[in-house]
């Protein structure tokens, strides 16, 4: 199911701007993989780019290598649509389709994807609402629209309604900063099951949420505004949080800057 | 001495000693309306410059000035200022109501008269100026061909082009598109009529016709889609840009394409809007007369082919009927229209409910 993510030299721009520069970096499978750093960095450009998302903006482009377990994203012949099932992503705030309900939020991605059959539409809503830990309190409401339910529950259901599809690797930018502490516990108690099957690359501001969930992390920064972003350090989570090999980057992790 | 001074200043401004702040008891307002009245009334009938408009008019300003003053005195400036704006808010709502109460008011007065089963059923053929029957079979009949024609077109052409000009057009050519539709929204109607006149009836129809020129219904239909098309494509057009861009992201981040991701996510999520902009220019069309009069010619006689031959409308029924000399006539005009705007009232409710139809129930 999970699969390698692999970053050769990836610069992104928005136009004429850019916003990272030749980001090289490798995510295991079945790792949860935090990229932190200050704001405008370009976590969350390098996050977009993983699923192509990035291009979506008008004049936005990358270029460099990505690939998923050898095969480039960016080949001219890639189905962009067949990239973004196989690399789910949550966004920053919830963001459930107002017109469905639950369950057809839950199942979006296959309904919109051609699948019909209703017991295999049922199956897939429950197992992934079981997965996203949301299945006991909406069970008895699929009907009821998505947009009623709270904060937490909402940015639960876009979980679900991403591994629904079954992806290989999820991308998460900054998925609890809309929400309080409990919910926040709640995804990232998710995350240690998700990592299971999936791989997961998460952005986070939250520097004790990566040291609690993360596997690796990776420390983007800029050296001042309009410069591009760039990976300063990439290790295991307990040798950035304890013993980072570039001052930069204790710094940033000790709170003296950014 | 002079450090009081010095913290007297950097104090912030000073704060009432109590939360509470003398109120006008409740029927101060009222009693300043009846006095504004009694006192504009004496003024006007007293010194004999006008009728009762005038006394509610002079009351309504005495009433403005007299609630300030007493709110003034007793509340404070604040209050005051928010009692009048207040009133003068409420007032204006009643001048934007007023003028729609009186048409439906005098609609439904004077349409009564001919509200009969014989009106729905006849048309004018045959009916002379003595006679008190007639009807509007006929003009209804036509409006509803028209204008459903002419929905038929623009519907879908509307909001195509306008999901083509939100999530498709780049560059010059979404603007040059975006700009001429702008000036379509000003074209006169009896513009569109000419054009369709010329175009249409003059230049196409003959082929369809033996080569003679022939007025139809659907002439109509064309030059009403030539009005209606501009206001479905602005309102379809601010619709979809009130969706927010995150409910396609979300859609794109499932691997959803972009055309499905519009159809099932994004124009769902914007119908009701979309509904409310078609229920809009179907009803700025079946008020149309000029260009229903220019290409489709009228008619007393029931014609169902909107084809061919000439068609009646209801707008066109009450601008023919208020000018014929006929004692029966004005009496058949008023009830037209009636039915005119009874019809775009229930198009437009049915199609409200059609659209909360779909939408879930909280």
């Amino acid at each position: 199911m999970a699969k390698r993510v692999e970053a050769s030299n990836v610069t992104a721009y928005y136009g004429s701007f850019k916003a990272i520069e030749n980001i090289n970096l490798t995510v295991e499978p079945k790792t949860v993989t935090a990229l932190i750093g200050p704001s405008g960095c370009g976590k969350s450009t390098f996050l977009r780019s993983i699923n192509r998302m990035h291009e979506v903006l008008p004049g936005a482009r990358v270029e460099g290598n990505l690939t998923i377990d050898d095969q480039d994203i960016y080949d001219r012949d890639v189905d962009v649509t067949a990239v973004r099932r196989m690399i789910g992503m949550v966004f920053q705030r919830p963001n459930p389709f107002p017109t469905m309900s639950i369950f057809e939020n839950v199942v979006a991605g296959l309904k919109l994807n051609g699948v019909r059959k209703k017991s295999i539409l049922e199956d897939a809503a429950e197992k992934a609402l079981r997965s996203a830990n949301l299945w006991d309190e909406v069970k008895d409401r699929l009907g009821k629209p998505g947009a009623g339910l709270s904060g937490g529950q909402q940015q639960r259901l876009c979980i679900a309604r991403t591994i629904a599809v079954e992806p290989q690797v999820v991308l998460m930018d900054e998925p609890c900063s809309a929400l309080d502490p409990i919910s926040t516990l709640a995804i990232e108690d998710l995350m240690f099951q998700l990592k299971d099957k999936f791989t997961i690359i998460i952005v986070t501001h939250n520097m004790q949420q990566a040291a609690r969930v993360s596997d690796r992390t990776a420390f983007f920064s800029i050296e001042k505004t309009g410069d591009p972003g760039r990976l300063i350090e990439y290790d295991n989570t307990q040798k950035i949080f304890s013993n980072p090999s570039v001052k930069k980057t204790e710094d940033y992790i000790t709170g003296r800057f950014g | 001495m002079t450090t009081t001074v010095t913290s007297h200043r950097t104090r912030p401004p000073a704060q009432p000693a109590t939360l509470r702040a003398r109120r006008l008891p409740w029927y101060a307002a009222p009693a300043i309306a009846v006095a504004a009245l009694a006192l504009s009334a004496v003024i006007v009938y007293g010194t004999d410059i006008g009728g009762p408009v005038l006394v509610v008019v002079l009351a309504a300003v005495l009433y403005l000035v007299g609630l300030f003053a007493a709110a003034n005195a007793v509340e404070g400036r604040r209050s005051a200022r928010n009692r009048t704006w207040s009133a003068l808010i409420h007032s204006a709502f009643v001048l934007a109501v007023l003028p729609l109460v009186s048409v439906v008011w005098t609609l439904v007065s004077k349409g009564a008269e001919r509200l009969d089963v014989n009106f729905f059923q006849t048309s004018m053929n045959n009916i002379g100026a003595r006679d008190a029957n007639g009807g509007a079979y006929h003009a209804i009949l036509g409006t509803l061909e028209q204008v459903g024609i002419a929905t038929l077109i623009t519907v879908p052409l509307g909001i195509l082009c306008a999901i083509y000009i939100v999530e498709y057009g780049r560059g010059k050519f979404a603007f040059a598109i975006r700009f001429f539709v702008d000036v379509m929204t000003g074209i006169p109607s009896i513009v569109s009529g000419l054009f369709v006149l010329a175009f249409w009836v003059l230049i196409v129809s003959p082929w369809f016709n033996d080569g003679r020129p022939s007025f139809s219904g659907f002439a109509a239909a064309l030059a009403l889609s030539v009005l209606m098309l501009p206001t479905i494509v602005r309102s379809t057009e601010e619709m979809l840009r009130l969706v927010p861009p995150p409910l396609r992201e979300g859609a794109y981040a499932l691997g959803v394409p972009k055309w499905k991701t519009i159809l099932r996510v994004v124009l769902p999520t914007a119908l009701p809007g979309i509904v409310t902009g078609v229920m809009l220019a179907i009803a700025r069309a079946a008020g149309e007369t000029a260009p229903v009069l220019l290409v489709a010619g009228g008619g007393a006689a029931i014609n169902t082919n909107p084809f061919e031959n000439n068609q009646s409308s209801l707008s066109l029924f009450v601008y023919q009927q208020a000018g014929d000399a006929s004692r029966y006539a004005p009496a058949r005009a008023w009830t037209a229209a009636l039915t005119l705007v009874a019809l775009v009232l229930i198009l437009t409710i049915a199609a409200k409910l059609l659209a909360r139809r779909n939408r879930l129930s909280r």
